[in-house]
């Protein structure tokens, strides 16, 4: 049996409403949180980057783990903010963890998918039999400019996900990629925002994909989606992962557990993955879970899990992904502190 | 950390938290050549496990260059459960909940950054937890 053996998430104490952001630019407040169905988001704090979020995800998924780091034959980072422009994110985490010296390290990029493209490589190593743990990891700190419709959802956030053969939590029992050339939603070198194509980010993008993906995992798996106990999939805003699951046949109680959307915002790399683990924390032994990724350019991953009965052993040995999103520590910012936080003004260099 | 030769031969303390314990129970982060009690120089290599409780601190209103953006912000001396006596800066941590004697978790963050084409510094911080 090769799936999850630890999972961890992590989530910035920060946060800003959607009401700020709407008030800021003169946009209906009532509007924005029924329309995108979005509240409120998390937003790195000053010292925090997709290296922080994605070593303090792993910590937690290692705690879970309950194995020697030095185990751990590859560790594989997907974003879509990698700190720097060359030299490996990966190579941070692992130092910091205490993996390696001996490990496979690379930093993935494909706009949101690329943490559950970081899954999809660590499991099939493991699968191989090349290793005994791999891990693969989704951590962003996106950005939207200023007055873009993307700022009411580009947040902060990541998750990881340890994969072996020994006290696994989560089976994978199949595997699905859908992937076609989409220019829907894209950032040149050098340029500190994306551009997106609006509304040609809906049907020829997230949907074709989400579905394409989605159709085909069921029809692999022969399974219908009355049989799986939770579904999630890549939440740009709150109506999108909805609609495409109820096209896929899911009803909304399975998808109410790992929709987080509405108080987490997108957290790109991180988004239906850092879902995904809310759902593992509440999720009973036998459980099927069913899960689609999507990434703009355009592809999706798609995972079908067996929850076994190690789950309750590991759910309460690190962070509850709801619990950290709905910490009584968090901060509100207002708009200029958020803009100084994400540095969107232009700053002295010292 | 002035330069990429130095951040690199200190990623073991300042990621990981790897300590010395001398002979006479001294426990140092960062790395020393000298006992201070007992003036050898043997030690053997810990990893601390990044709990500790605040011995003092002080919130800083007016910040080195690198440090204007976070201010205010708090730096605390520390001793960690293994008896180390760390300063470092505090993070993640309203005002209110800083006081002597209050527990701190040692996360890892990003200290400053050298300018816009240089070398982040990652490093170790403290949050009040509990």
């Amino acid at each position: 049996m090769v799936g999850i053996v630890g999972y961890g998430a992590y989530v910035p104490i920060y946060r800003i409403k959607s009401a700020t952001i709407a008030n800021q630019w003169g946009s209906d407040p009532a509007s924005i949180e029924k329309g995108l169905m979005l509240i409120e988001k998390t937003v790195p704090g000053p010292d925090e980057d997709t290296i922080t979020i994605a070593i303090a995800a792993a910590k937690n998924a290692l705690k879970r783990a309950r194995i020697d780091p030095q185990k751990i034959g590859a560790v594989y980072i997907g974003s879509e903010s990698h700190p720097y422009a060359v030299k490996p994110s990966g190579t941070v985490l692992i130092d910091a963890l205490g993996i390696g010296p001996h490990v496979h390290v690379a930093d993935f990029e494909f706009a949101c998918k690329a943490g559950s493209e970081a899954m999809y490589v660590a499991y099939s190593h493991v699968k191989s039999g090349e290793m005994e743990y791999a891990m693969g990891i989704g951590a962003d700190t996106s950005q939207g400019a200023p007055g873009d419709a993307l700022e009411y959802s580009a947040s902060a956030g990541g998750s990881a996900f340890i994969f072996g053969k020994e006290n696994v939590v989560a089976e994978v029992l199949y595997t699905h990629s859908f992937t076609s050339d989409t220019a829907d939603f894209w950032r040149r070198e050098h340029q500190i925002y994306p551009r997106h194509g609006g509304r040609f980010t809906g049907e020829p993008a997230y949907f074709k994909h989400i579905l394409g993906c989605g159709k085909a995992l069921l029809e692999k798996s022969g399974m219908k989606p009355e049989d799986f106990q939770y579904a999630v999939f890549h939440m740009p805003n709150g109506r999108f992962p909805l609609k495409a699951g109820k096209e896929l046949g899911f009803k909304q109680e399975q998808m109410s557990e790992g929709w987080i959307v509405n108080i987490m915002g997108n957290t790109y790399s991180g988004s239906s993955i850092t879902g995904l683990t809310a759902i593992l924390d509440v999720a009973k032994p036998g459980d099927l879970i069913f899960m689609v990724s999507f990434g703009s350019g355009a592809g999706s991953d798609g995972f079908i899990f067996r929850v076994t009965d190690k789950i309750t052993e590991v759910q309460n040995l690190a962070p509850k992904t709801r619990e950290m999103l709905n910490t009584p520590h968090k901060v509100y910012l207002d708009y200029g502190k958020y803009v100084a936080y994400r540095k969107k003004i232009q700053f002295n260099e010292y | 950390m002035a330069n990429s030769q130095r951040y690199t031969r200190e990623i073991p303390h300042r990621y990981r938290l790897e300590a010395q314990k001398f002979p006479s129970g001294f426990v140092s982060l960062p790395n020393r050549y000298v006992d201070p009690i007992s003036g050898k120089k043997e030690f053997e290599k810990i990893k601390l496990q990044g709990f500790g409780t605040i011995l003092s601190y002080t919130i800083i209103h007016i910040a080195s260059d690198q440090f204007k953006l976070l201010t205010p912000y708090a730096v605390a001396i520390i001793e960690t459960d293994e008896g180390a006596r760390v300063t470092a800066m505090i993070t993640d941590t309203n005002f209110e909940d800083l006081k002597i004697g209050a527990r701190v978790e040692f996360v890892l963050r990003k200290i400053m950054e050298e300018g816009a084409s240089g070398i982040i510094n990652y490093g170790y911080k403290a949050k009040v937890i509990g």
